[in-house]
């Protein structure tokens, strides 16, 4: 069924009673050319683009749970390209393009906003290191403006510009970054994926590997009996360390909690996304009117879906420090989620060292944006077995030869990225 | 989150910084071996393990000794806290 105005008014006339299932709700069948493990939004894009770019639809996504009940549903949404570094940048750009014409393309509506994100600077050394990350973005042809404190100031006067310690000195703005709801992204992934005939398996946990006599991954075992494969890819986002486990992978990742939160319901507040560069805060408002905001991962490895007060302490002190007004927001809900925090910050689309077995994991707190480009080159990998020219970067074997991608250098500290 | 300090006693975790996963040993021949393959295990890989992991804390706002703790990963339930010389888990030292 092609979602549009005519198919509203027609399904209006039957009084709302023809609508279908986004998506088949697939029983396992004996086997797959590929198997993806993980029905977040980069499994379900993968699945997609290996359908509808690389002609592959003997493809199934197993997925644990239920498709958007993971990061997919606990992101707070931002899409963004203003990275670096030359192996990140591309494909970070990558992304932003597919975003561009994503609802088109899966015929679906993600509610993509580019209604820009501003990071903040109180330094003139934050200044120049802002300058410099703007220029290297326009040396890839991605949009970036340095703005002084007026031009902050006429985007969003309601700032506390001269704080005693953190002044607002100017900011660096990406105008076509902003938000796109996060759990539509997901659900129109799996639509487009179920209609080119990909199997979608929820309430399929994987519970080992199948492997050859030479050790290569010839399928899953999971929960609901075995699933044969020609390639299994990995996209299982905080859990890559207890699957990759079972395969006897051990991974430069570890697993994070990280916090997000939304407020009541506000009028129209808060134009874009905007980045505290004093202290970790970052806030947008959601179209139903919740201030969306957070800040940094709880710093011990944590599997547990929720995270602890010092964290939300912190996070409402910098966003009192930047934008005192939401101190009289009340505080609505907050949840956690489980991050492959890298050792270099930047992720992993690579083979493994074990034939048949593809990963893509490390995305730190930094996933939901790259979804489409993520799924675009991971299909890439699996379909070709070469690494797409915007990913040739994102190598497993970078933390042995050097090659790291460290935006932030702060060096192997997951708990730091 | 509270740490039972052996020292000071039961004390909010923000007075101690986090280091990590205690397993990984650092190579004692320098490193490199004949390849670097030890010093790149002990820099980069981890278990991540769901569940029970032995782990480094700094009571840097404290009696500033290196712990070891265990705690579970999913509850932060901590059944062990030694000072950093020892072994919670037990093993050599």
């Amino acid at each position: 069924m092609r979602y549009s105005i005519l198919e509203l008014a027609r399904q209006a006339l039957s009084r709302h009673r023809g609508w279908k299932p986004a998506w088949r709700d697939a029983q396992p069948r004996d086997g797959y050319d590929i198997v993806i493990v993980g029905g977040g939004g980069h499994g379900l894009a993968t699945a997609f683009y290996l359908a509808s770019v690389h002609g592959l639809t003997r493809v199934a996504v197993v997925e644990r749970g239920w498709i958007g009940g993971g990061n997919a549903g606990r992101n707070t949404t931002i899409i963004r390209s203003n990275y670096g570094l030359p192996g990140n940048e591309p494909f970070y750009e990558w992304a932003m393009k597919l975003w561009e014409g994503l609802e088109q393309t899966l015929n679906y509506n993600a509610m993509v906003s580019q209604r820009g994100v501003l990071n903040l600077c109180h330094s003139d050394a934050q200044r120049d290191a802002y300058a410099r990350r703007g220029n290297a973005m326009r040396l890839h042809g991605v949009d970036s403006e340095l703005l002084d404190v007026d031009g902050v100031r006429r985007l969003a006067p309601f700032l506390d510009f001269d704080n005693a310690r953190f002044p607002v000195q100017g900011g660096l703005l990406q105008p076509r970054g902003g938000t796109a709801r996060h759990d539509a992204v997901n659900w129109g992934y799996a639509r487009a994926a179920s209609d080119l005939g990909v199997d979608i398996i929820q309430n399929c946990e994987v519970t080992g590997f199948m492997t050859d006599a030479a050790g290569a991954v010839t399928g899953v075992e999971t929960s609901r009996g075995p699933i044969r494969a020609g390639k299994v890819g990995l996209a299982v986002a905080g859990m890559t360390g207890v699957v990759a486990a079972k395969a006897g992978l051990k991974l430069p990742i570890e697993s994070h909690a990280l916090q997000a939160f939304v407020s009541e319901g506000l009028k129209p507040l808060i134009p874009g996304v905007i980045t505290f560069g004093a202290g970790h805060f970052y806030v947008s408002q959601s179209d139903k009117g919740g201030l969306v905001f957070g800040g940094d991962i709880e710093g011990y490895n944590s599997y547990a879906q929720r995270g602890n007060l010092p964290v939300v302490e912190d996070v409402c002190e910098g966003g009192m420090a930047l934008m005192p007004m939401i101190g009289r927001a009340r505080l609505l809900r907050s949840w956690g989620g489980i991050m492959d925090m890298s050792m270099d910050g930047s992720p992993i689309i690579d083979r493994t060292p074990i034939p048949g077995l593809y990963l893509n994991a490390g995305w730190c707190y930094g996933g939901f944006k790259a979804t489409p480009a993520s799924g675009w080159c991971f299909a890439h990998l699996l379909a070709t077995d070469s690494p797409h020219e915007t990913a040739t970067a994102f190598r497993l074997d970078r933390f042995r030869t050097g090659h790291l991608i460290d935006e932030k250098g702060v060096g192997a500290q997951p708990n730091l990225h | 989150m509270r740490i039972p300090c052996p020292f000071c006693g039961s004390r909010d975790s923000r007075e101690f910084v986090y280091r990590g996963d205690a397993a990984p040993a650092r190579p004692t021949d320098g490193g490199l071996g004949a390849d670097g393959e030890p010093m790149f295990d002990y820099v980069y890989l981890r278990d991540n393990p769901i569940g029970e992991l032995e782990e480094f804390w700094y009571h840097a706002q404290g009696c500033r000794n290196w712990l070891r703790v265990v705690r579970d990963t999913r509850s932060h339930m901590i059944s062990a806290a030694v000072l950093g010389a020892g072994h919670a888990t037990g093993g050599q030292a």
